[in-house]
C-alpha cells in the first residue's frame, strides 16, 4: 500500500531558482537562504520518496487569464520546465507516476473535489524551485530522484480556494494514496509564501511574527490555522501571501500528530520571506 | 458583494471585477512570455498591441511603462511582470518602481527586513479614505 510519510512546506521564489541556475548561491546575499536547506537535502537523501505529490501554483504559464482552474492535477507522463519569459530553467524533465496520478484523480472526483485533469502541461518555477532547493543542483540531462505528481492551485485570481477546502482536499489526497495498491513512499509538498507583496505601493511587505505563528500552528493548531480567512492573509502577509493556503493541502494529508524535524526562515529573497518546514508523520 | 479587502492600503486584490476589466491587457502582457510574442512586439509594437482589444488608456499605460496605472486598469502583477521582463526589469526592480521608492531604496529596505506591517494594515493609517 502507498503511504504518506512526511510533508514539506517551502517557498518557491523564482529568484532562488535563478541563483542556483547561475551558480551564485555562495554570494553573501544568497548564502543564508541556502544554508537553511543543507539539512533538508541530507534528510531528502536519507528519506528519498518514490513519489512527491507537489502542490504549487502556476504563474500564468500553463494557464493564462483565458482558463483558471481552481485545482488542476497533472496526469501526463512528464512535464517540461516552462519558458516563463527568460527561457526554461536548466533542470530535468519532471516525470510522473502516471498510474497513481490517475488513481488520485478518480478518487478525488468521487470524493466531490471537481478537479481539472491536465494531460499536457509545462511546469514553472512554482514547481521546480522546491525540487531544486530540496534535491540540490540537477542539470537538464539528469533525472530528479523522485517521481512528481503536480497539483496546480489557482492563487492568482481572487479568491483562491479557502484554507479549509485545501485542508480537506489534503485529507482526500491521503485517502486516495492509501488506497493505491503499490508499496510506495509518498511525500507531500505545500509550496509558496511566506509573507510577500509584489505589487503596487505596499510592495515589500514582510511580517515575520505572522509567518512564525503560521509555522508554529502547523504542529500546534493545524485545523484552526486552516480556518484563517483570506482577508487576514491579504492584510497581514501581503497580497501574494495568500498562496500559503497551499500549505494546508500538505498539512491536511498528514496525521493529526506530526513531528517538526526542521525549520528555516530568512528575509529576504528578492521581495519575499523564505519559509520552510519538514513535518514527519508520527 | 462586500469586499472586505478594499481597506488595505497600496494594494489591488485581483478579483473577478479587475480580471474582467484587465483581461485584454493581461493577455497582451502574457503574450510576451513567449519568444514569438516578444518578436512580434519588437518588430511592430503598435501592430502587436492592436491584436488585443484594450482600451486606449490601457494601451497608453503600456506605451508609457506606467506600472501602477496598468494595475489601476485591471492589470495583474504576474502578467505585467512579463512586460517588465521584456524591458529588462526584474520583479524586485519592478516593485521598487511601483512603490515610488526607486530601485536602490527598495532593495535596501528588503535587506533590512522589508516593509513592516505596523502602520500598513489599513488605508486610514495612510491617511486615505476607506
Amino acid at each position: 500500500m502507498a503511504r504518506i510519510t512526511a510533508g514539506v512546506g517551502c517557498s518557491h521564489v523564482p529568484a532562488i531558482g535563478v541563483a542556483m541556475d547561475t551558480h551564485i548561491t555562495d554570494q553573501p546575499y544568497w548564502q543564508p537562504v541556502f544554508k537553511g536547506f543543507e539539512k533538508s537535502r541530507e534528510w531528502m537523501k536519507e528519506n528519498t520518496p518514490d513519489v512527491i505529490f507537489l502542490v504549487y501554483n502556476d504563474h500564468c504559464t500553463a494557464f493564462d487569464a483565458s482558463c483558471i482552474p481552481t485545482f488542476a492535477l497533472g496526469c501526463a507522463a512528464e512535464f517540461q520546465p516552462a519558458d516563463e519569459g527568460w527561457g526554461p530553467r536548466p533542470v530535468p524533465v519532471v516525470k510522473n507516476h502516471q498510474k497513481l496520478a490517475s488513481h488520485i484523480a478518480q478518487s478525488l472526483i468521487l470524493d466531490e473535489f471537481d478537479l481539472t485533469i491536465m494531460n499536457e502541461m509545462d511546469v514553472d518555477h512554482g514547481l521546480t524551485v522546491p525540487l531544486s532547493v530540496m534535491f540540490g543542483e540537477h542539470g537538464p540531462d539528469d533525472e530528479w530522484p523522485s517521481l512528481v505528481i503536480p497539483l496546480a492551485v489557482n492563487v492568482v485570481q481572487y479568491p483562491a480556494p479557502t484554507g479549509n477546502r485545501c485542508f480537506n482536499l489534503g485529507k482526500a489526497v491521503r485517502k486516495a494514496i492509501e488506497s493505491f495498491d503499490e508499496d510506495l513512499n509518498v511525500m507531500i509538498f505545500g509550496t509558496g509564501g511566506m509573507s510577500h507583496q509584489l505589487q503596487y505601493k505596499r510592495a515589500g511587505l514582510i511580517n515575520p511574527e505572522w509567518d512564525k505563528a503560521f509555522l508554529d500552528r502547523l504542529t500546534a493548531d493545524p485545523v484552526g490555522l486552516s480556518k484563517t480567512p483570506h482577508v487576514e492573509y491579504l492584510r497581514e502577509a501581503g497580497s501574494e501571501g495568500v498562496e500559503m493556503v497551499m500549505w494546508h493541502v500538505m498539512r491536511g494529508a498528514l496525521n493529526d500528530e506530526v513531528k517538526e524535524v526542521h525549520r528555516h526562515y530568512h528575509v529576504p529573497a528578492s521581495n519575499t520571506a523564505v519559509g520552510h518546514i519538514i513535518l514527519e508523520n508520527v | 458583494m462586500d469586499k472586505d479587502y478594499e481597506d488595505i492600503p497600496g494594494t489591488f486584490v485581483f478579483d473577478a471585477d479587475r480580471s474582467r476589466e484587465g483581461y485584454h491587457l493581461n493577455q497582451f502582457c502574457i503574450s510576451l512570455g513567449k519568444q514569438k510574442g516578444r518578436d512580434a512586439y519588437t518588430a511592430d509594437p503598435e501592430a502587436h498591441l492592436a491584436k488585443f482589444p484594450m482600451t486606449e488608456e490601457q494601451k497608453q499605460a503600456v506605451r508609457d511603462q506606467d506600472w501602477n496605472r496598468m494595475l489601476e486598469l485591471g492589470g495583474n502583477i504576474y502578467y505585467t511582470a512579463k512586460l517588465a521582463a521584456y524591458h529588462g526589469i526584474n520583479f524586485q526592480n519592478l516593485a521598487g518602481l511601483m512603490t515610488g521608492m526607486g530601485v536602490e531604496a527598495y532593495r535596501d529596505m528588503m535587506l533590512h527586513g522589508g516593509r513592516p506591517i505596523e502602520g500598513n494594515r489599513y488605508k486610514k493609517e495612510w491617511g486615505e479614505e476607506e
